[in-house]
């Protein structure tokens, strides 16, 4: 029996609720991603034993607390580096990393980067809401150019990184989007970046209804959804739209996206990309569309085809080659080179 | 196969009691190599010594400039000595800028070995002289050998046709060889060594003890100036066993895997490079056999929170830095804290504050290490008083830690991390274990339940069933370790913290006197590296009769139980100190004695006679002329 084997019987999401109250505020997408993950671990049949939540600080971050599994709420920003130290201390580990668009991109940005470029074997949830909920409100790395904010009166003057963007560009082997309250899409982009060997980037726009209500409305809203929103599949059509009329391709002779309608200007299927995760240069032409002119690329955006081995798994490799013949000797190492003896003084 | 005929007999060598010796020249040249060389070889003689590297930040500073000069000092003598020597008896100048930043510490009549080819017109511009003070008698106060050293080595390595940049790297191991003439050093293991590092270019090895021979040879058949002969010095007597030279850095190193093998656990050690420090990353990074993965960390930050995460999952995290990494690491400490996980900090304190002076040694992070993060936050400190203690205090870090769930912060400063020092060997089968133990039983867990005796929390580790739990930094419930933001609950949790770190005090040590009375007139009152400086000092005060103690702390925090009493037994407390005042603050702080300070803030080490002369001050006394 090994901690990777499933529980001996199947759990359920009790079993993976807390017994603390949760303390989000009421019509907050925190709930919703809570209970999406709560209802997927089950399914997944990992053991609760073997999970752990390492998060940092903001709303967010709080999420360990309502997982009946192990859990770490760290220091702002740090929670790349403290899982990091888990899976050396222990590679086996089902590490889930719970972090926000403050935490994660603001002072967390450098050890964010890291995490992605070294494929650490775990899943990262960013959870986007392009605002700072805990601290009542201030803006965020992703909050819109000229967003107004108790510290940003007169409307900020930064422009927003795009963290999908940002994933891509540090190296990310696996990233994807999911909107909070799409139950569906949010646990299966979830499970996909759970069975990748690496760091599993998942963004989840997330709603916070006090601070920064109705922030991604102009996709998220029902009667909206369906032309705004493009769920990616690999191997299918980039199709969208209420009749599904809409998709995306190539504009031709440049390297830019266009939308284009079936049967207008005489475009026909042929003309509508196929989706190929395994495209690295694709998946940032998708993180980067916005509506009004694009939809929203929701799903796995990228799924590199060669992430090449976690930075957990090389350097247990190499402690097991450094520790191939056995243990050393401390006692044998200290006397090694120059050494000399001391004889007793004659009486 | 190297042979040597046999040099200049003992019957005709000077017999002197002690010597020091300092290289200095470029910080391209080679001192560092040629001082350890000559450190090694005495070592290997039976010598008691001690050493002290001196090198500029600079990897390369430009050549021929005065901050670029690189020194290496070694004392040497056939009895116990304890600090790297005050001031040189010898000095081996390789450049015009060598001479002119060393010259005010040579003794008046000393002996100045000089390389006469070095001070070219431009080189002694760059080193600020007008004109050769080799040629104009400035020089007149010292015994003075003019060696056209950079010549003497184009002759001895020019059979082996290396080009004549390659060919003058060669000083410095001529150099070497006069100087192991003259005090009649063994080239053997410095020959053995050129081998092995040349193994792939045999010619530049054999180029090399070629220019060793030469140096050597001059010795034994030139004519020296009246005044410089040869000398002996006789063996030191130390406690039989086997020895073998070793650098705090090393000694901590090792201890800290002793200490892992002894607790039975594995070690992580997340790491930044930080001059004085890097080297124990480097070493551990080596030793990954003897049970440490080691990770260079993105930054000093990331470095401390990785050895938490960790030990979070039942490893024991480490983390290697010096005084500016310290700063950064301050609120990931607090975590540890909060959260109580074991976890080592080693400080390797440097010149302050900032960015201060890299490769200069101080002891001004005390503070910083007892009260530098936000709120009440507790920590053991210990600190190691020469390189060989540092061996000892890594495997107290390692008991402390696990035992008491409490990040430690093992304190070593840039002197005892480059010094070099023989250290009898220990035997680690002989040591006592200390295995941890992890949590096991659900019946009863909460995360926070804690040892009725240590005060420490249970460690239950990720992976064991039943024991699921979540911990942060938020306050926690004594009684459950659930968030908890009740009053009274956070002046409970804030004293029970308090009280864990203060009990260690029931398993540390009693202060011991180092010398002399537990009551009396002065005690001089140390911690760190100034270890060695102070035994000299007031071994030589006692000497001429006066009443004086040395008392030395090893455990900053807390102090051992009987500190107090006996601080309260003396007259008078010194408290010698690398930094501005702060063992010293802390003293009249937690003892309420008049404790008086003593300090030097220069990046270099206490000479013995600053010592004696403060003892001396401090009595009334005149120093003996």
């Amino acid at each position: 029996m090994t901690p990777l084997d499933p529980p001996s019987t199947p759990l359920t999401r009790k079993d993976f609720t807390s017994d603390q109250e949760v303390r989000w505020c009421p019509g907050c997408g925190d709930y919703a991603i809570l209970a999406a993950v709560q209802r997927m671990l089950p399914e997944l049949g990992v053991r609760k034993e073997n999970t752990v939540f390492v998060s940092g600080i903001g709303c967010s971050s709080r999420f360990p607390y309502y997982m009946n599994t192990y859990g770490f709420h760290t220091i702002h920003g740090r929670a790349p580096a403290v899982a990091t130290g888990v899976k050396l201390a222990n590679p086996d580990l089902d590490v889930w990393m719970i972090t926000g668009d403050g935490d994660g991109l603001s002072i967390g940005g450098n050890h964010m980067m890291h995490l992605l470029r070294r494929n650490v074997n775990l899943q990262l949830i960013l959870f986007n809401n392009r605002i700072y909920g805990l601290t009542k409100g201030q803006y965020s790395p992703t909050s819109l150019l000229g967003k107004r904010s108790p510290s940003t009166p007169m409307g900020s003057v930064d422009n927003p990184v795009v963290p999908a963007a940002f994933a891509l560009g540090c190296g990310g082997r696996f990233v994807a989007r999911a909107v909070d309250t799409d139950a569906k899409s949010l646990i299966a982009t979830l499970k996909r970046a759970h069975e990748f060997q690496g760091t599993g980037f998942v963004e989840v726009f997330q709603n916070c209804p006090v601070f920064n209500d109705g922030a991604f409305e102009h996709f998220t809203a029902r009667d909206l959804a369906a032309e705004t929103q493009l769920h990616l599949e690999h191997g299918k059509p980039m199709r969208f739209g209420k009749d599904n009329t809409k998709g995306l391709r190539l504009r031709p002779g440049k390297l830019e996206l266009e939308v284009v309608t079936l049967g207008e200007y005489g475009v026909t299927e042929a003309d509508i990309l196929v989706h190929d995760e395994h495209n690295h240069t694709t998946a940032f032409l998708l993180a980067n569309l916005e509506p009004p002119v694009f939809p929203v690329a929701l799903g796995v955006l990228f799924n590199s085809a060669t992430p090449g081995p976690s930075f957990d798994h090389g350097m247990h490799e190499q402690n097991r080659q450094a520790r191939a013949k056995g243990p050393g000797d401390l006692n044998a190492l200290m006397r090694k080179g120059h050494t000399w003896l001391v004889e007793p003084e004659a009486t | 196969m190297d042979t040597f005929a046999s040099s200049t007999p003992s019957s005709s060598r000077e017999l002197i009691d002690s010597v020091v010796i300092r290289f200095a020249g470029d910080s391209g040249d080679g001192m560092q190599l040629t001082g350890s060389q000559f450190a090694d070889s005495t070592a290997l003689m039976g010598n008691d010594l001690s050493t002290l590297p001196d090198f500029p930040a600079e990897i390369r500073a430009p050549a021929g400039t005065t901050f670029g000069v690189s020194g290496f000092q070694v004392h040497f003598a056939g009895h116990d000595i304890k600090t790297p020597g005050d001031a040189p008896d010898v000095l081996v100048a390789m450049n015009p800028a060598a001479l002119r930043v060393n010259l005010r510490d040579l003794k008046v009549g000393g002996l100045l070995v000089c390389n006469s080819g070095a001070f070219t017109a431009g080189n002694l511009k760059k080193a600020g002289y007008d004109k050769s003070p080799l040629d104009d008698g400035s020089l007149d106060a010292y015994r003075l050998l003019k060696l056209d050293v950079s010549k003497l080595t184009l002759q001895a390595v020019e059979p082996y046709q290396l080009g004549t940049k390659e060919s003058l790297r060669a000083k410095n191991m001529w150099t070497l060889g006069l100087m192991m003439w003259m005090f009649g050093r063994e080239r053997e293991s410095t020959v053995e060594w050129l081998r092995q590092k040349f193994a792939k270019h045999p010619h530049v090895a054999d180029a090399n003890v070629a220019a060793l021979n030469a140096g050597h040879i001059y010795g034994e058949t030139a004519e020296m100036p009246s005044g410089i002969g040869c000398y002996q010095v006789p063996k030191a007597k130390l406690a039989p066993g086997v020895y073998r030279n070793v650098t705090g850095n090393e000694a901590t190193s090792w201890g800290l895997l002793a200490g892992g093998k002894l607790a039975g656990i594995e070690l992580v050690l997340g790491s930044y490079p930080i001059t004085p420090a890097s080297t124990i990353l480097h070493t551990l990074s080596n030793l990954r056999a003897y049970g440490v993965t080691t990770f260079q960390a993105e930054d000093e930050i990331a470095a401390i929170c990785a050895a938490i995460g960790a030990s979070y999952a039942g490893a024991l995290g480490m983390t290697s830095t010096s005084g500016p990494g310290l700063a950064l690491k301050a609120e990931a400490l607090g975590l540890a804290v909060a959260t109580e996980l074991p976890l080592i900090v080693v400080d390797v304190q440097r010149g302050g504050p900032s960015t201060g002076l890299p490769t200069k040694t101080e002891q001004s992070d005390l503070l910083q290490a007892l009260n530098g993060r936000n709120g009440d936050c507790p920590l053991a400190v210990i600190a190691a008083c020469t390189p060989g203690d540092c061996f000892d205090m890594a495997i107290e870090a390692v008991r402390l830690a696990t035992k008491y769930m409490t990040p430690v912060l093992l304190l070593t400063d840039g002197f005892l991390a480059n010094s070099a020092e023989p250290w009898k060997i220990p035997d680690i089968t002989t040591l006592k274990p200390f295995p941890v133990q992890y949590r096991r039983q659900p019946e009863g867990f909460h995360p926070f339940v804690r040892d009725p005796q240590t005060l420490a929390r249970a460690w239950a580790v990720p992976g064991t069933p039943g024991l699921e739990h979540r911990i942060g930094g938020i306050e926690k419930a004594y009684d459950s370790g659930n968030i908890s933001y009740d009053p009274d609950n956070h002046h409970k949790m804030t004293k029970v913290r308090a009280a864990k770190i203060a009990g260690i005090a029931d398993d540390i040590p009693l202060q011991k006197v180092e010398q002399g009375e537990d009551s009396g007139d002065l005690v001089v009152v140390g911690w760190g590296s100034t270890y060695g400086a102070i035994a000299q000092a007031v071994m030589g005060a006692r000497r001429s009769g006066l009443k004086v103690s040395h008392l030395h702390i090893r455990y900053m925090n807390p102090m051992p139980r009987n500190l107090g009493e006996l601080l309260r037994g003396f007259k008078q407390v010194s408290v010698p100190e690398m930094n501005n005042g702060m063992l010293v603050k802390v003293l009249r702080a937690e003892y309420l004695v008049d404790a008086q300070g003593f300090n030097k803030i220069s990046g270099q080490p206490f000479k013995i006679a600053e010592i004696e002369a403060e003892i001396h001050r401090m009595l009334g006394v005149q120093l003996p002329v």
